[in-house]
C-alpha cells in the first residue's frame, strides 16, 4: 500500500465536501419523511420545521382509506415479485444454456440476445401496446409482467457467471447419468446463488420503479402500480402535499430497505456492468 | 458432445421467444408503423391505417414542437452530462483516497438517490422547489438570495429538471468510477511521485488517462440515458411552462398515448432509436480502441 502524507487541512476540506454532498443526497428523503407526518396546519409554516410539533399518521391513513392505496401497493408487489421470479428463472436457464450447451449457431444466437440490451423501451412500446391490446391484456397482470420477463442483461450476466463453473462438475454428473434438468437444479442453481441474488435485486428494483410501461398498460385505476398511483396523487393540488409525501414514502421505503440489506450485491453488479461495458 | 435439442429448446427457447416477441419484432413493426397514419381509429381495426410513405418523417421535420423537444433534450444533455461526470469523478476520487474515513458509508449514502423511484422523489423535489414554502428558496433566502419561481418560470424549469437528473445520476456513476480507480496500478503513482509530480498533477496525468475507458463508457451511457429523459419533466412540469421542458420521449408519449397518433409517434421513436443506436455503435467501436 502506498502511504501518502496528508495535511490535516486537506483532511478537513475533503471530509467537509463529502459531508455537503451527503446532506444534498439525504435531505430530500428527510424532508419527505418529515412532511409526511405533518398535519394540515404545519405544512405551510415558514421557516420550515424539521420535526413536526404534532406528528400525525393521518396522511398515511387517508392514503389507504380515501385513496385506496392498498390496491396499487398490492399490484406493485404482485407485478414486481412475479416479474423478478420469472425473469431470474428464465435468465438462469438461458445463461446455463449459453454457457454450457454445445450446439450450432450458439454464438450467433447469443449475439442476437446481447443486441437487445441496447434496444430502448420507447421503440418497442407502441408495437407491444398494440399487441397487448389485440390480446386483451391491457389492464391485466400478465400485460404488466410478460413484456418484462425476458431480460437480455440478466441472461448475459448469468452466462458470464455460469461460464466460470468448472466443466468437470457437469461432466461428472453426466457420467452418473444426470440429464440437463438434473444438472440445472442440483449443480448450476446451488453454485449460481450469488449471481442470481444480484439480478434478483436489480430486476426487483427495476420493476418496482418502472413507470412508463404501467402508465401505458395499466390505465384502469384498479390496475395502477404504485408509481402511477403516486404520479396521479402528485397531479393534485397543494393541500395534499403531506399526503403526496406519505405516498412517496410508501414507494421509496421498501427500496431503501432492500438496498441497505443488499448493497454489497448492488455495488458488485454495477461494477460488473461498467467493466464489461 | 452435442446437447439434445429438447434441452436446448427447454432452456433457451422461452427467453428467445419472449425477446423476439417483445424486443426484436417490435423494432420492425415500429419502423413499419412509422410509414403509416395509424391513429386512434386503427387501434381496434388495423385496416383503418394506410401507408403514407415518408409523410410522418416529413411532418416531423416541419414540426416546431419536435424541434423544441429535441433542443430541450440536447440542452439538458449538454448541461447535465458534464456536470454528472465531473461530480461523480470528483467524489469517487475523494472517497477512494487512502486517508478518507467512512468510505463505505459515503458510497452507500451517495447511492441512495440513484436507487430511488424517480416519480416519488420528483414529487418531493417539486415540493422543495416550491417558490414560497420550498426548502431550496428558504435556504437561498438564508444566503440573502431571492430564489426564482423554479418550475413556473420557463427560464428556470429546465435547470430544475437538470438538478433532479444530476442528483439522481451521480451516485451510480461514483460506483463505476471507484471501480475504475481501483484498477489503476499503484506503481504508476509511485513513478509519478519519483518524478516529483504533485498530487494534482498525478490526478491529471495518471488518474485521468488511466480512467479513459471508464470515462468513455460513463459518457456514452449517460448520453443514452439523458436522451430518454421522461419521468423528471413529466412529474415536475409536464413539459411546461411554455414547452420549456418538453423532452423527446415526453413528446413521443404525448403524441402516442395522449393523442394516439401511433404512426407519428413511431417516427419519433425511430429517430430516437437511430440516435441511440449510433451512440451504442460508437461506444463499441471506439471503446475497443481506447481499451487497447
Amino acid at each position: 500500500m502506498r502511504k501518502v502524507k496528508v495535511s490535516p487541512i486537506e483532511q478537513i476540506v475533503v471530509h467537509l465536501i463529502l459531508i455537503i454532498w451527503l446532506l444534498i443526497s439525504v435531505i430530500p428523503f428527510a424532508w419527505m419523511l418529515s412532511t409526511s407526518f405533518k398535519g394540515p396546519g404545519e405544512i405551510f409554516i415558514f421557516p420550515p420545521r424539521w420535526i413536526p410539533k404534532n406528528p400525525t399518521l393521518k396522511n398515511y391513513k387517508d392514503l389507504f382509506q380515501q385513496m385506496n392505496f392498498g390496491r396499487p401497493f398490492l399490484n406493485s408487489v404482485v407485478v414486481s415479485l412475479s416479474t423478478t421470479f420469472l425473469s431470474v428463472l428464465l435468465a438462469t436457464m438461458a445463461g446455463y444454456g449459453f454457457a454450457k450447451f454445445n450446439f450450432k449457431n450458439k454464438n450467433t444466437l447469443f449475439l442476437l440476445v446481447l443486441g437487445t440490451v441496447m434496444v430502448p423501451g420507447q421503440i418497442t412500446m407502441i408495437p407491444v401496446f398494440l399487441l397487448l391490446t389485440k390480446l386483451s391484456l391491457l389492464n391485466t397482470y400478465w400485460g404488466l409482467i410478460l413484456p418484462a420477463i425476458a431480460n437480455a442483461f440478466n441472461i448475459f450476466f448469468m452466462r458470464q457467471f455460469i461460464s466460470g463453473i468448472p466443466d468437470e462438475l457437469i461432466e461428472a454428473a453426466k457420467m452418473d447419468g444426470a440429464n440437463e434438468g438434473w444438472i440445472f437444479f442440483k449443480v448450476i442453481i446451488p453454485l449460481s446463488k450469488p449471481a442470481m441474488a444480484a439480478i434478483t435485486i436489480f430486476t426487483f428494483t427495476g420493476s418496482w420503479n418502472n413507470f412508463l410501461w404501467p402508465l401505458i398498460i395499466a390505465t384502469d385505476e384498479s390496475m395502477y402500480t404504485l408509481p402511477v398511483a403516486v404520479s396521479v396523487l402528485g397531479g393534485q393540488y397543494t393541500e395534499n402535499i403531506a399526503m403526496q409525501m406519505a405516498g412517496s414514502v410508501i414507494v421509496i421505503l421498501p427500496l431503501i430497505i432492500v438496498f441497505l440489506f443488499t448493497q454489497k450485491y448492488f455495488i458488485k453488479g454495477i461494477t460488473f456492468t461498467g467493466l464489461k461495458g | 458432445m452435442k446437447t439434445p435439442l429438447k434441452a436446448i429448446i427447454t432452456f433457451i427457447g422461452p427467453s428467445i421467444i419472449l425477446l423476439l416477441i417483445f424486443m426484436l419484432i417490435p423494432i420492425i413493426v415500429s419502423l413499419t408503423l412509422s410509414f403509416t397514419d395509424f391513429n386512434v381509429f386503427a387501434i381496434y381495426n388495423w385496416s383503418n391505417a394506410s401507408f403514407i410513405g415518408f409523410q410522418n418523417y416529413i411532418n416531423l421535420m416541419k414540426d416546431p414542437l419536435f424541434w423544441r423537444a429535441l433542443l430541450n433534450t440536447l440542452y439538458a444533455l449538454v448541461v447535465a452530462m458534464p456536470l454528472t461526470i465531473i461530480l461523480a469523478l470528483s467524489f469517487a476520487a475523494l472517497i477512494n483516497r487512502e486517508a478518507t474515513y467512512f468510505k463505505n458509508f459515503f458510497k452507500v449514502s451517495f447511492y441512495l438517490p440513484s436507487i430511488t423511484n424517480t416519480v416519488a422523489i420528483a414529487i418531493v423535489w417539486s415540493w422543495m422547489l416550491n417558490p414560497d414554502y420550498g426548502l431550496i428558496n428558504w435556504f437561498l433566502g438564508l444566503l440573502g438570495i431571492k430564489g426564482p419561481n423554479w418550475l413556473g418560470d420557463p427560464a428556470w424549469a429546465m435547470p430544475s429538471v437538470i438538478m433532479l437528473v444530476v442528483w439522481k445520476a451521480v451516485g451510480y456513476n461514483i460506483i463505476l468510477f471507484i471501480a475504475g480507480l481501483q484498477n489503476i496500478p499503484d506503481y504508476l503513482y509511485e513513478a509519478a511521485e519519483l518524478d516529483g509530480a504533485s498530487r494534482f498533477q498525478q490526478f491529471l496525468h495518471v488518474t485521468i488517462p488511466s480512467l479513459r475507458p471508464t470515462i468513455f463508457f460513463v459518457t456514452v451511457m449517460t448520453i443514452i440515458g439523458y436522451l430518454q429523459l421522461f419521468e423528471e419533466p413529466y412529474m415536475l412540469t409536464g413539459g411546461g411552462p411554455l414547452d420549456s421542458t418538453l423532452s423527446i420521449v415526453l413528446y413521443l408519449y404525448r403524441q402516442g398515448f395522449r393523442f394516439f397518433k401511433l404512426g407519428y409517434a413511431s417516427s419519433i421513436a425511430f429517430v430516437l432509436f437511430i440516435m441511440i443506436f449510433a451512440l451504442t455503435f460508437i461506444q463499441m467501436k471506439v471503446g475497443k480502441n481506447i481499451e487497447a
